[in-house]
């Protein structure tokens, strides 16, 4: 198990050096020139000069890629050059938004679609077929188009939430609940129909019928066998999936929190694009790739807990 | 019975993208001032936008648009991927180890971070997406051909041809890729059907086809700023992206089930 989680912490710092290297190589070698990038074709010289060297664009590659890795290890992200600011700072400022409503989707949807699967999983005909047909529509249904659809109902014709912005989690905790509501129901329910499906698959998989018709035999009650015996040994695939679900529900809140104009990490993405901010707009796009591949991490730290067997095999 | 549903809702849109190449009720981009905001009526059946442009028409449009990124970006991916997928599976070892860990953190940037990237060098656009979308198209492709592929090389026959002196390149010619074709066909359907959703919520946020190009994502941007006014912009558009998906995906589990694979 050691031996297995030792070697799964490498292949994560890999990754995390991996994906530095891509966004570094994307967004600081392949433009050439990322003064002339921010600035446009209309710069002056002397602008361009001293950008270049505000940026340490004048440096060799190595030692700026070296700078720039260096500096997020020790908490330097660097500084925005549209706002001029830390972007650590910003990052600090959005996080407070984004984070809360992605983890509360993620556990709204698993709330929903663990019963739900192991109830289609558990019963054959009408209630398995009624929710596999719903599920097959709310994959369908794009979150954002939710999101507008929300809007609509509780803002607009009810009046009963608001259609968007974020008053501030010191300013009003009551007020910042609220204004997560809609985009958090618009962002867990495509989630929680793909995952209701693959629950009840999982669930069916382990031979939940077979259990529960024994169950029947031997007089236990059927809720029992269910929940002790089938749903502990279907939730391998289901934290897998999760997990990989997981970078879905971060593009996913980057594009609701433009639908409901949060101010979280989502929108100061698209604000850096649109102000040619390219510091910020690495640091932003390596943050997301970094929670990606750590967020699948922990679901193989957690499947190799609760099935030390997946650990013993791969090592 | 699926398969017939999915098959005739994806007839439906590609029939909608086909006559609009030659035939819509208005031109897409046709200004028409006095008639703005308009909700469905006989003339406009689907309403008019904020500049009375006809949404019907723009829908239309709008369809040619949708599948052809998805099919471009769903081709490059299926180009990356599904020979990645095959060389993994036939060399084995530390190429197959290589490969795969590259397919993993390929996957780590969703379309959306990729997309990005693209827009942040070269500005948005429909190429924008389709290079987005097929590179986070391409690592799902690989590990579903590796992992179909796997099982066919331990197979007899595979096995009998490789002891007959047959080399690798041409067993995976003869007897791995017509095995798993049908595999491929399903997972491409749905990533077709993924592929469309993205690339909604791509154009939704700006970075796929610009002005006056009609794409079902922008048309929502669009629609929500007259929320409040006019609140049928919203129906249409995001109605024809869940129907497209809709019709993809069942067509994906129908033909699923009719080559009798597990999910």
């Amino acid at each position: 198990m050691t031996g297995y989680l030792l070697r799964r912490f490498g292949s994560l710092v890999a990754s995390l050096v991996f994906a530095s290297l891509v966004v570094f190589i994307v967004l600081q070698i392949l433009p050439g020139d990322p003064a002339l990038v921010i600035l446009g074709p209309d710069a002056r010289p002397d602008t361009l000069a001293a950008l270049r060297h505000q940026l340490g664009l004048d440096l060799p590659v190595w030692l700026r890629y070296l700078h720039w890795a260096g500096g997020i290890l020790t908490g330097d992200f660097g500084r925005s050059t549209a706002y001029d600011a830390p972007v650590a700072t910003l990052i600090l400022q959005r996080v407070a938004v984004t984070v809360p409503l992605a983890v509360m989707a993620m556990l709204l949807s698993a709330l929903l679609a663990i019963p739900l699967g192991v109830w289609a999983a558990s019963r054959r005909g009408a209630v398995d077929g009624g929710i596999m047909s719903v599920t097959q529509i709310g994959i369908a249904i794009p979150d954002f188009w939710l999101g507008l659809l929300l809007i609509l109902l509780f803002a607009v014709h009810f009046a009963l939430l608001p259609a968007g912005g974020f008053p501030g989690w010191w300013h009003s905790v009551g007020g910042s609940i609220r204004a997560l509501v809609l985009p958090m129901i618009a962002l867990a329910i495509p989630q929680a129909a793909i995952l209701t499906r693959v629950t009840r698959g999982a669930v069916l998989d382990v031979g939940v019928r077979d259990f529960l018709r024994t169950a029947r035999a031997k007089g236990m009650a059927e809720s029992a066998i269910l929940w002790r015996h089938a749903v502990p040994n279907a939730l391998i695939p289901v934290t897998t999936l999760m997990g990989l679900q997981f970078s879905f529900l971060l593009a996913g809140t980057i594009i609701i929190e433009n639908v409901f104009t949060l101010p979280g990490l989502g929108s100061l993405l698209f604000q850096a694009i649109g102000q040619r901010d390219l510091v910020l707009v690495q640091d932003l796009v390596l943050l997301f790739a970094g929670l990606v591949i750590l967020i699948n991490f922990l679901v193989d730290v957690l499947n190799a807990v609760l099935d030390p067997r997946l650990a013993a095999r791969q090592a | 019975m699926r398969i017939l549903a999915g098959g005739a809702i994806t007839g439906v849109i590609l029939v909608l993208a086909l006559v609009s190449l030659v035939w819509t009720p208005y031109g897409p981009t046709a200004i028409d001032i006095l008639h703005r905001l308009s909700g469905p009526t006989e003339a406009h059946p689907f309403g008019t936008d904020a500049f009375g442009r006809d949404i019907l028409s723009m829908i239309m449009v709008g369809a040619q648009n949708s599948l052809i990124v998805a099919l471009v970006s769903v081709a490059l991916g299926s180009l990356i991927g599904i020979p990645v997928g095959l060389l993994a599976a036939a060399r084995g070892g530390w190429t197959e180890e290589v490969l795969m860990r590259g397919a993993d953190l390929t996957f780590a940037f969703p379309a959306l971070l990729t997309a990005v990237m693209i827009t942040a060098l070269r500005g948005p656009g429909a190429y924008t997406v389709m290079i987005a979308i097929g590179i986070f198209t391409a690592p799902v492709l690989a590990r579903v051909t590796r992992a179909a592929a796997g099982v066919i090389w331990v197979q007899d026959y595979a096995r009998a041809a490789r002891a007959l002196g047959r080399g690798k390149p041409a067993i995976t010619a003869i007897h791995i890729l017509p095995n798993i074709l049908s595999v491929l066909i399903v997972q491409i359907t749905i990533q077709l059907s993924l592929a469309i959703l993205a690339e909604a919520a791509l154009s939704f946020v700006g970075l796929g086809a610009q002005p006056p190009a009609p794409s079902w994502g922008r048309m929502l941007n669009d629609a929500q700023t007259y929320i409040y006014t006019a609140p049928f912009l919203t129906l249409f558009p995001g109605l024809a992206i869940a129907l497209a998906v809709l019709g993809l995906n069942m067509l994906g589990d129908g033909l699923r089930d009719a080559f009798d694979l597990r999910a």
